[in-house]
């Protein structure tokens, strides 16, 4: 560790007192946005919603400090989170609730987050040895054995109910029992603000640009004078510990901690956030939780099949957008510059050139999608007969026997692609002439 | 037997092309789904050869707009991609053939016990699966080593450009592999489907054995995968087989007899029998290799 303490780089422009206030006020506004959104949002679903984004945040975050800082894809996170989960649980039934020891149920995210970091160090100290695949695939390993694990061990894991707790019976806080969701939201939300900042500070430590280094590059690294082993055991151990406080709400959330928690489900899950927000950008991973959480409430409501939506929607990220939500938004930041009239200007035909192209998008989404609906309702439905709701929609109901309706599904397909296509040239002529606009008024 | 026909192909795929293939299971019960859905219309052995048929061209198209797009990205990318094909190939199988498993039986020419070994008997379709395997792992084997093809084959593996030099199509080489290799899994997948159940979460319970026998086996290696395959089921089906626990060797070894209080973490150790973790053994066994012998029994290259 001690080679890593060497002070941070010089001060640069950015540590001067505006930037500082504007660093500052980002980090107030995000408090400010966490503490009212249960007004805005005020309905019960909102709110259990809310909680189980927060809770997503914090565990996609920590997942990208493995995947988008260091480097390392693993397919055994929930390993962590789940561990931690099952810690709490079984700390908060057996020694906390019975009153010897009077915690607040607030501090408790804690002891899941040195059990996720103990976890951490014990798995880590053999798996990080190596990167890339390797990592992978012992990742993958370690997930699977302790995931099966979880039914033999009955004692601790539960078998298969999990292990269930009242989070009512400690002690209460300024009189908060933690009984109603809307008490649970503001701890999830004070966890989440406590390790977002922590995990960006993260980033900005020497340590955490040691991670990218190793990222980039090992070998240099290591003749650079680091080990890059010992900087990924370092950040493998981390993340766990995030990991366990985000596992740790989760069993507090739902009072219960389930075999499922560890699964390749979970494991599965928290990459897709990660990489569909974007990887390579500290927000990415904030975005696509919060995306993800989001579909996976909503699209339940229109169609039974919504994973499906789910798997093509990351595909289709990993092939067209590798940077993820984040990556194209961040693209546009270069264009932000300049007088604020022209930004706004500028901006504003760019945008007009995307709702061009968004219509033929459209048409095209929805002609896949009612060809997805079709075949699931003719394959899977077809003893209700041949009426179906489209999109559950009460008033478009259509014939899924009807040949008009499959080839007004594949026209729109196909028409919907080559009009995309066509549109193409209109963007990118729309997208040159903003950058070389915002060349101009900067030089 | 049927590990090994997955793993061929899996490691024809991974020595080729260096993709880790998450989806290999996936195009396993593409085969067997696809195989219902034909011997429902033509009959079983039809089906046995158009599903491969099908599965194959599927693979191929996947690598060639799919694949081959991420490729620039890196390996991680490769990975995450065939990640995410193998949940929406789930999703698909869920979509048109439902959650529940399907019927999908053997022919009824091989409905039969071949013979009778320890009174068990020992079903026809089983050595029609075995017999079956081995021509097709022979046929691979002549076909990499001794032919043209496989001469191309082999050379893109290592030298891409030159072979491109030389006026071959490398990316269609490329191409034609991974459809080989997808087909291989789906012809694993249309016999066992008819043996065992078909289901959509086949590919769930095989996909992660898959990468222990490639891995154990050794990168890049068919013999490899092809011991490893024998060797995860003898230790697997031994294990299944046998009631040693903690509680029972530790006083035959050293005579201490010791007994913890009964619902205790401690206890569930002492007293879990070797059948209970056998499903845990192959991945204890795939950290092990990895951690002390990166290549595998018989790689040659590092993961």
């Amino acid at each position: 560790m001690s080679d890593m303490a060497k002070p941070a780089a010089p001060a640069s422009a950015q540590n001067t007192v505006p930037a500082l206030l504007q660093t500052l006020g980002i980090w107030i506004i995000f408090a400010a946005i966490l503490a009212f959104l249960p007004f805005v949002f005020s309905a019960n679903a909102a709110i259990t919603t809310m909680c189980l984004m927060g809770i997503l945040v914090v565990f996609a975050l920590s997942y990208n400090m493995l995947l988008g800082q260091t480097g390392m894809l693993s397919f055994g996170h929930a390993v962590y989170y789940g561990l931690a989960a099952f810690v709490t649980a079984n700390a908060i039934k057996y020694y906390l609730a019975g009153g010897n020891v009077s915690l607040p149920l607030i501090v408790i995210p804690v002891i899941g987050g040195f059990a996720g970091l103990f976890f951490g160090i014990v798995f880590g100290s053999f798996s990080t040895k190596r990167g890339g695949t390797a990592f992978a695939m012992i990742s993958l390993g370690l997930a699977e054995l302790v995931s099966s694990s979880s039914l033999v061990l009955r004692s601790f894991f539960g078998g298969e109910e999990g292990v269930s707790f009242d989070r009512t019976k400690l002690a209460p806080l300024f009189g908060y029992t933690f009984g109603p969701q809307i008490q649970v939201y503001y701890l999830i939300a004070f966890w989440c603000f406590v390790c977002v900042a922590l995990m960006y500070a993260f980033t900005r430590t020497p340590l955490g640009r040691m991670c990218n280094a190793v990222r980039e590059n090992p070998e240099r690294v290591e003749f650079v004078g680091y080990n890059p082993q010992f900087v990924r055991f370092l950040a493998f151990s981390i993340a766990g510990f995030f990991a366990g406080v985000a596992g740790s709400l989760a069993a507090i959330n739902i009072e219960i901690a389930q075999a499922s928690f560890m699964g390749a489900a979970q494991s599965g899950l928290v990459l897709l956030a990660a990489y569909i927000g974007g990887v390579g950008f500290f927000v990415g991973p904030i975005l696509g939780a919060i995306l993800i959480q989001l579909l996976s409430v909503k699209l339940s409501d229109f169609t039974e099949i919504w994973q499906l939506y789910f798997g093509i929607l990351f595909i289709t990220v990993i092939l067209f957008a590798p940077g993820g939500l984040a990556g194209l938004l961040m693209m546009h930041a270069p264009l932000w510059r300049g007088p604020m009239g022209t930004r706004f200007a500028r901006m504003g035909r760019l945008l007009g050139s995307y709702l061009i192209a968004l219509v033929p998008a459209l048409v095209m989404v929805i002609g896949a999608s009612l060809l997805i609906e079709l075949i699931h309702h003719v394959a899977q439905k077809s003893a209700e007969g041949p009426a179906m709701h489209f999109l559950r929609l009460r008033w478009l109901t259509i014939n899924s026997h009807s040949l008009l309706i499959w080839a007004g599904a594949v026209v729109a397909l196909v028409g919907g692609f080559f009009a995309f296509r066509m549109t193409w040239p209109i963007v990118r002529k729309a997208w040159n002439d903003a950058a070389a606009d915002a060349q101009r008024s900067v030089s | 037997m049927l590990y090994f026909l997955m793993a061929a192909g899996l490691t024809l795929i991974f020595s080729m092309m260096g993709v880790l293939n998450f989806a290999h299971a996936s195009f396993y019960m593409l085969g067997a789904f696809l195989g219902y859905q034909i011997s429902q219309w033509a009959g079983f052995f039809p089906a046995l050869f158009l599903a491969p048929l099908i599965a194959g061209a599927i693979g191929a198209l996947v690598e060639r707009f799919g694949l081959r797009t991420v490729h620039k990205y890196g390996h991680v990318a490769e990975l995450l991609f065939t990640f995410g094909l193998a949940y929406v190939i789930e999703e698909v199988i869920q979509m048109i053939w439902g959650k529940l498993q399907v019927d999908y039986r053997k022919p009824e020419i091989l409905d039969f016990s071949a013979f009778t070994i320890l009174g068990t008997n020992y079903p026809a379709f089983r050595v029609f699966m075995l017999v079956f395997s081995v021509l097709i792992f022979i046929g691979l084997m002549l076909m990499l080593t001794r032919t043209r093809a496989g001469l191309i084959i082999q050379a893109s593996l290592t030298h891409p450009n030159m072979v491109g030099m030389l006026g071959h199509n490398v990316p269609r080489v490329f191409m034609l592999v991974f459809g080989l290799g997808t087909a291989l899994a789906a012809v694993a997948g249309a016999l066992n489907g008819a043996n065992q159940v078909t289901q959509a979460n086949m590919a769930a319970l095989l996909g992660p054995i898959l990468f222990v026998i490639v891995v154990v086996g050794g990168l890049g290696s068919l013999l490899g995968g092809f011991v490893a395959s024998l060797l995860i089921a003898f230790v697997v089906i031994f294990a299944t087989g046998s009631d040693a626990s903690l509680s029972k060797i530790v006083p035959w070894l050293t005579g201490v007899q010791f007994q913890p209080a009964s619902p205790s973490l401690l206890n569930d150790v002492w007293t879990v029998t070797l059948a209970q973790i056998a499903p845990l053994l192959p991945y204890l066994m795939l950290v092990l290799v990895l951690i002390f012998r990166p290549t595998g029994l018989f790689g040659t290259r590092d993961t």
